[in-house]
């Protein structure tokens, strides 16, 4: 065995030893993606059901009930009768309901006329589940105005027929397009802040210097660091992957292979980021203060993982470019959903490339043979 | 009166030591600027420009219209016209557009003799939640096209119709950023309170001044209270001074009453701070404090209805998020600004506070007395 | 290359180091400049043992990673085994062995994998790897302890693994950084023995750095350096030859009047350094005139009689010339007099029995039992895991007791109230003062919570400012002041309330010669003064300061008694004037019969 790769062979089997003897790295490694996944999974929901609704019905005609039995036969409603509008303000007033759907007395005979206004009152707070109330209420009122024109009823249904189709997530799951996003959080977390606080704990307790004084050379004490904590992180993607199409039951359309291949490079990116700043900074407590502001919140908000980007200010567009995570949540959303497509795996490919080729050189430049750099 | 002044001795001293460590200084005024910019512009669950392209078989008149309806609204931008159907797969896979209108052939002319002909909407359902909204904003502006293009012969019957008009309370333009930035205050003061309790004795621990303080005479409580005044102080201040801005620079409305929000605020602070010095009690290293206050906070912001409503949650864990105070303090901010809640209308979410309030604090005082002295 | 260079290199090629006007300096943005080395020309010759002594901060370490090609010297060459040690660093780091200051071991890896790490790094060939580590482990008695955790080692053990992983490759030259700090004088005396033979056999260089001046003895050439220069070298003979007539002796029976003698001369400015010694005060003056030593004589009332220099006489007179010189203010003279306490006499202060502290089913301490009377200096001695720690902590009611009894005045500090801690004081292990507040926001705070207020505050601020010299850094951040301010800042903090216990643990661990030195003298002081104190230490001269002291080794007491007491117990044919260390060696090595412990000796007078 060549003299480099013996010295390798040392380093890794420390790192090794450490990785296994350490209750931190195995909590952030092995723990923390179940943690997020469950949190995420079950936690985080775009979707709504079950929304409590009141239900204004001051036409008693078998039309008005019709309607109002639309909404309690509706997945997405839970309905609460009542007899005055103002009842209904002070439930929403109070928080029991977050809708109010109103037919007023002439809501049949206005039908007649073709002017029957289905009134809906929403509170605009939180205004992402506002608006897909509202989309849901529309959708159940215009099913009800289908379904009476193809008995013949007198009643238009729209004079244009919109076929909708969704691609690659046909139920309009959240979690379907949460959980991909969620790779690069565990991933992030990995790359950037456990290997920046196990490097800048080797400076703390000294032993950085004491490997130094011996001929190693910085590639070999660069790949050291870089081989066990990449495993760490597939590891970590592989635990997600399955926890993910398995109990979250995600589709995975793409190919491993690609997946194998963008996510190593997404990886390499992040341990490059937390090589460097462990190397710029040599102390644990500023390293995970870094990692978390440089890594962790972009990741999360940065990225498209949950907030999408394109809505946001142009700036913030320009910024998120800048960010890997971003690139790998859209490689990560198209692998589980749409499959192999190479017009967002190349491009995002070569940018990750780009970044982790870059990363890892600054860290190269930082992580010196020397104390003084 | 003894008691007191070793108290105010103390607070002195953390005051001093967190002011001139520039560690803590740091995490007093770093993350919560970024974290509070970061926020305000990239957390949003608006949809707007959403990219998309047309393949219109038709061209008539009635087309062309309905098509500009789209052109000009602010949800949507143009990207390009198809000239074939076998485009479309490639684009929506390449992420080039979002979504897809496809106009059939006899659009116009069925739309004249009122044969309901029907229009294609394709969207990408990577990012479920821009297309459940994106496809709820094409289906209004066809709707309302519908309403609005002339009927061929005027003589022929009207068709009766049932229309959803709908107002939204609070927040009538449906706009996130209010959601979003009206916590903000209360998500951004928890990760400050937490990790300047959860330093505070690890700091000491760590510097080795936590043995000086525990032989000197100070009893248990003395010293947690002296340790629990100045995180309580920036806390309220952060999250005051964040309450202020996010209606100084983000143009939320302030509606309810100021003292309402410094007593939510003041019982909130409390209950992390108990929390903190509980992870506080229990971390040797700073490190190990940042990683505790990291760990809990992660769910802690999840679980709150900060991002995304509790009542998407599965029942369970609705009623886990019971236990967490960041729960109550959201939903009373939003109160506060949106809702023009006064005192009164926010007790409800004062008293489960005031409960974990005094129970963090009870269970920080029993570990520290039992892990100290 | 001409041929005169070419054989000039082959010359050199067999020196282990040769530095010529070696400089550096550290700045970093924003901060002042520093000179850590100020043009040091040094040669380390093969089978040849150098030694670096000065004082913290003169710039050892600096040095020794220069030469590691750790850090770059700003000026000056460095050649090391004839390669340069910048531009070759990677073929000088092949040849050379290096232990840093903390030993650069892997805590969390065991003995057998710290030793493979290292193997590994320093490329030994496999095959060769048994006989090596066979060769290691007997030499440093490791063997039984291949698998166990670096870091559950005792600090002798951590030092003996660190020296075999810088041993791992039979280097050409070894470079040991302080290799003997905190450790027990067996595992020092096993280490020199180690490096003696190293030397001998593999006719290696070794370049060492130490703070105990007695092993300086122990070296071939000594490099005294101050400031970042090199202010003296020669062997310590040569050292010690130059101060013959400067050192005397007294003899004394009392243990009290030996410390009234040493007191009074360290404030005589014709006393270079005053020691107490083996129950004798030993005085160094600064000059060889006999008028010097008559004067001293009358002064004391007492018969000198001459003694033998040592290499720590020499070094201490060198830096008392230097102090003379231009009055370093690292050193400032120890002014007399702290608040006067009535002595009691006799009066039981501590008292312990059958002290137990179990860490799971690991007993770290048992069957302590002692008393410390008013007014007395008692001594917790021991090498670093000796369990003198953990008692101490037990007697201050930090750490709960697993077993026996520990009253101090008559209280149970875990249990009692706040008030009864308010007359002690405390100085913990290293420095442990807020270090981003100021000398004056530090006393403040420490006076406040010893219930100390406005005028009275102020006033014992004022004390503070002028008997320890901090008055001129009184804004300074603590954690700027230099070590020796440093600790003086921190006993003003535990002295400020005029304590009458005062419990200190570890208080000279890391801090250089001359600041023990002073240290020692405030605290014959405060003793004088009616305190009494506690401390532990692990050098084991300074146990001579101390009335009475319980030896300590794997947390089971050795031996109880006065200093004298304590030597007489090695007292032999071979050592017929035993140190303390001896006495502990001799202990440890079971040759001397421990003083039965078990029995109470609150007795004494």
């Amino acid at each position: 065995m060549s003299r480099s790769l013996l010295r390798l062979r040392g380093l890794l089997r420390k790192e090794a030893l450490q990785i296994r003897r350490d209750p931190s790295s195995i909590l952030l490694a092995l723990v923390m993606p179940v943690v997020l996944l469950f949190l995420f999974g079950y936690g985080v929901s775009l979707d709504a059901e079950n929304i409590p609704l009141a239900i204004v019905l001051q036409d008693d005609s078998q039309t008005g009930r019709d309607l109002a039995s639309r909404f309690q036969l509706s997945r997405y409603f839970r309905v609460s009768r009542v007899t005055s509008l103002a009842e209904a303000d002070e439930l929403m007033r109070r928080h029991v309901v977050d809708g109010i759907v109103h037919l007023d007395s002439d809501f049949s005979g206005r039908l007649a006329q073709g002017n029957a206004p289905v009134q809906l009152l929403l509170s605009g707070v939180d205004s992402n589940r506002a608006r897909l109330i509202q989309g849901y209420v529309q959708g159940v009122v215009g099913s009800w105005a289908t379904q009476r024109a193809d008995r013949g009823e007198p009643v238009a249904r729209s004079r244009i027929q919109v076929r909708q189709r969704v691609w690659f997530n046909e139920a309009v799951r959240s979690t379907n397009f949460l959980v991909p996003g969620l790779l690069t959080l565990i991933m992030t977390l990995i790359g950037v802040l456990l290997t920046a606080l196990v490097i800048a704990r080797e400076w703390e307790r000294g032993t950085m210097e004491a490997i130094l004084a011996t001929p190693l050379r910085a590639r070999e004490l660069l790949l050291g660091k870089v081989v066990p904590y990449y495993l760490l992180g597939l590891a970590g993607l592989a635990l997600s992957v399955v926890l993910g199409t398995t109990v979250f039951d995600v589709p995975f359309r793409g190919s491993f292979g690609a997946l194998f291949i963008l996510s190593s490079l997404f990886l390499f990116a992040s341990l490059g980021l937390g090589l460097f700043i462990s190397a710029a900074t040599r102390v644990q407590f500023i390293a995970a203060q870094l990692s978390l502001i440089g890594g962790f919140l972009p990741a999360f908000f940065l990225s498209g993982l949950l907030f999408d980007l394109e809505s946001t200010p142009r700036f913030v567009q320009v910024v998120s470019y800048a960010v890997p995570a971003r690139h790998f949540v859209a490689i990560s959303h198209t692998l589980f959903l749409a499959g192999d497509v190479p017009g967002v795996l190349v491009p995002g490919g070569l940018i990750l490339l780009g970044m982790a080729t870059f990363f890892l050189l600054m860290a190269r430049r930082r992580l010196g043979l020397r104390l003084d750099a | 009166m003894k008691t007191l002044r070793r108290i105010i001795a103390l607070t002195i001293k953390e005051f001093l030591a967190i002011a001139k460590d520039p560690k803590s200084r740091f995490v007093v005024i770093g993350p919560p600027l970024i974290q509070f910019f970061v926020f305000g512009y990239a957390a949003t669950f608006d949809v707007k420009h959403v990219r998309y392209a047309v393949f219109d078989e038709d061209r008539s008149p009635a087309s062309r219209a309905l098509l500009a309806r789209f052109d000009g609204s602010e949800s949507f931008r143009f990207e390009r016209a198809l000239d074939h159907e076998r485009e479309i797969p490639a684009l929506i896979d390449n992420q080039e557009v979002r979504m897809v209108l496809r106009v059939p052939s006899n659009f116009g002319a069925d739309l004249a003799a009122d044969r309901a002909p029907a229009i294609q909407i394709l969207v990408d359902g990577r990012n479920s939640n821009v297309a459940s909204i994106a496809l709820g904003y094409a289906n209004t502006i066809v709707a309302e096209f519908s309403a609005r293009w002339p009927r061929a012969s005027a003589g022929s019957t009207v068709l009766p119709m049932a229309a959803v008009v709908d107002r939204a309370w609070y927040n009538p333009n449906f706009l996130s950023r209010w959601y979003i930035a009206s916590a903000l205050g209360g998500v951004i003061c928890t990760v400050v309170v937490m990790i300047l309790a959860s330093l505070s004795v690890a700091r000491e621990r760590e510097f080795g001044t936590f043995d000086q303080l525990l032989v000197a005479p100070f009893s248990p409580t003395e010293i947690l209270i002296g340790k629990s005044i100045p995180a309580f102080v920036f806390g309220l201040a952060i999250a005051l001074l964040l309450s202020t801005a996010a209606v100084w620079w983000f143009d939320i409305p302030f509606e309810g009453s100021v003292s309402a929000l410094l007593l939510i605020l003041s019982i909130y602070i409390l209950a992390i701070v108990g929390i903190g010095l509980f992870v506080s009690s229990l971390a040797m290293t700073m490190q190990q404090g940042l990683l505790g206050s990291f760990i809990a906070i992660m769910p802690f912001v999840i679980l709150s209805g900060f991002t995304t409503p509790i009542q998407s949650m599965p029942d369970w864990l609705q009623y886990l998020t019971l236990l967490n105070p960041l729960r109550y303090v959201t939903a009373g901010l939003r109160q506060i600004f949106l809702e023009a809640a006064a005192l009164p209308d926010v007790i409800h979410q004062i008293w489960p506070l005031a409960l974990i309030a005094s129970s963090t604090l009870t269970v920080a005082a029993w570990f520290f007395r039992h892990r100290t002295g | 290359m001409s041929v005169t260079a070419a054989l000039d290199d082959r010359r050199h090629a067999s020196v282990p180091i040769r530095g010529t006007d070696v400089a550096k300096r550290f700045s970093e943005r924003g901060k002042a400049v520093v000179d850590a080395l100020r043009g040091i020309s040094l040669e380390v010759g093969r089978g040849e043992v150098v030694g670096l002594v000065g004082p913290d901060g003169a710039g050892k370490t600096t040095l020794i990673r220069c030469i590691a090609g750790l850090l770059r010297p700003s000026a000056g060459t460095i050649s090391v085994l004839g390669l340069d040690a910048v531009r070759d660093t990677l073929a000088v780091r092949s040849r050379i062995g290096y232990m840093p200051q903390k030993f650069g071991l892997y805590q969390d890896l065991t003995v057998q994998e710290n030793l493979d790490l290292y193997a590994d790094l320093q490329g030994v060939p496999v095959a060769e790897r048994p006989a090596r580590y066979a060769r290691l482990m007997k030499m440093t008695n490791l063997a039984p302890f291949t698998r166990r955790l670096a870091g559950r080692l005792s600090g002798g053990m951590k030092q003996k693994l660190g020296l075999s992983c810088a041993l791992i490759k039979s280097p050409e030259l070894l470079l040991l950084d302080e290799p003997t700090v905190g450790v027990d004088p067996v595992s020092r005396r096993e280490l020199w023995q180690i490096v003696g033979e190293l030397v001998s056999q593999d006719q290696i260089g070794v370049l060492v750095s130490t703070a105990y001046l007695d092993e300086a003895e122990r070296c071939d050439r000594v490099l005294v350096m101050f400031d970042g220069q090199v202010v003296d070298r020669g062997s310590p003979v040569s050292f010690r030859e130059r101060l013959v007539g400067h050192v005397d002796q007294v003899h004394c029976d009392d243990q009290r009047i030996a410390r009234r003698i040493h007191s009074r001369a360290c404030d005589l400015s014709l006393v270079a350094d005053a020691t107490i010694r083996s129950g004798r005060v030993r005085i160094v003056r600064a000059t060889a005139d006999a008028a010097a030593r008559r004067t001293l004589a009358d002064t004391f009332g007492v018969a000198l009689e001459p003694a033998a220099p040592t290499f720590e006489d020499a070094f201490m007179h060198m830096a008392d010339a230097r102090r003379a010189s231009n009055e370093d203010p690292g050193h400032h003279p120890v002014v007399g007099g702290s608040a006067s306490h009535p002595v009691d006499a006799g009066r039981v202060v501590v008292r312990v029995r059958d002290l137990l502290k179990r860490f799971g089913d690991f007993e770290a301490v048992s069957g302590v039992s002692f008393d410390v009377c008013a007014g007395e200096v008692f001594g917790l001695l021991g090498p670093n895991g000796a369990g003198k720690s953990t008692t101490f902590r037990m007697l201050c009611g930090l750490l709960a007791v697993s077993g026996g009894e520990v009253r101090v005045a008559g209280h149970d500090l875990r249990k009692t109230s706040a008030r009864a801690r308010a007359r002690l004081g405390y100085m913990a292990q290293q420095f442990s003062l807020y270090s981003q507040l100021s000398v004056q926001e530090n006393l403040d705070f420490f006076g406040r919570a010893y219930g100390l207020t406005g005028r009275r505050l102020r006033d014992r601020v004022r004390w503070a400012f002028e008997h320890f010299g901090l008055g001129q850094r009184r804004n300074a951040p603590a954690g700027t002041l230099p070590g020796g301010y440093k600790q003086r800042l921190a006993m003003a903090a535990a002295m400020l309330h005029e304590p009458d216990l005062l419990f200190l643990d570890e208080p000279t661990s890391g801090v250089d010669p001359l600041a023990r030195r002073e240290f020692w003298q405030r605290i014959n002081d405060f003793a004088e003064g009616g305190v009494t104190v506690i401390v532990t230490t692990h050098f084991m001269e300074e146990a001579e300061y101390c009335d009475r002291m319980l030896i300590m080794a794997h947390g089971r007491p050795l031996a109880l008694g006065t200093p004298a007491e304590i030597r007489a117990l090695a007292r032999d044919d071979v050592h017929a004037d035993p140190s303390i260390e001896d006495a502990f060696v001799a202990l440890a090595e079971g040759r001397a019969r421990p003083i039965d412990v078990t029995a109470a000796s609150g007795d004494h007078a």
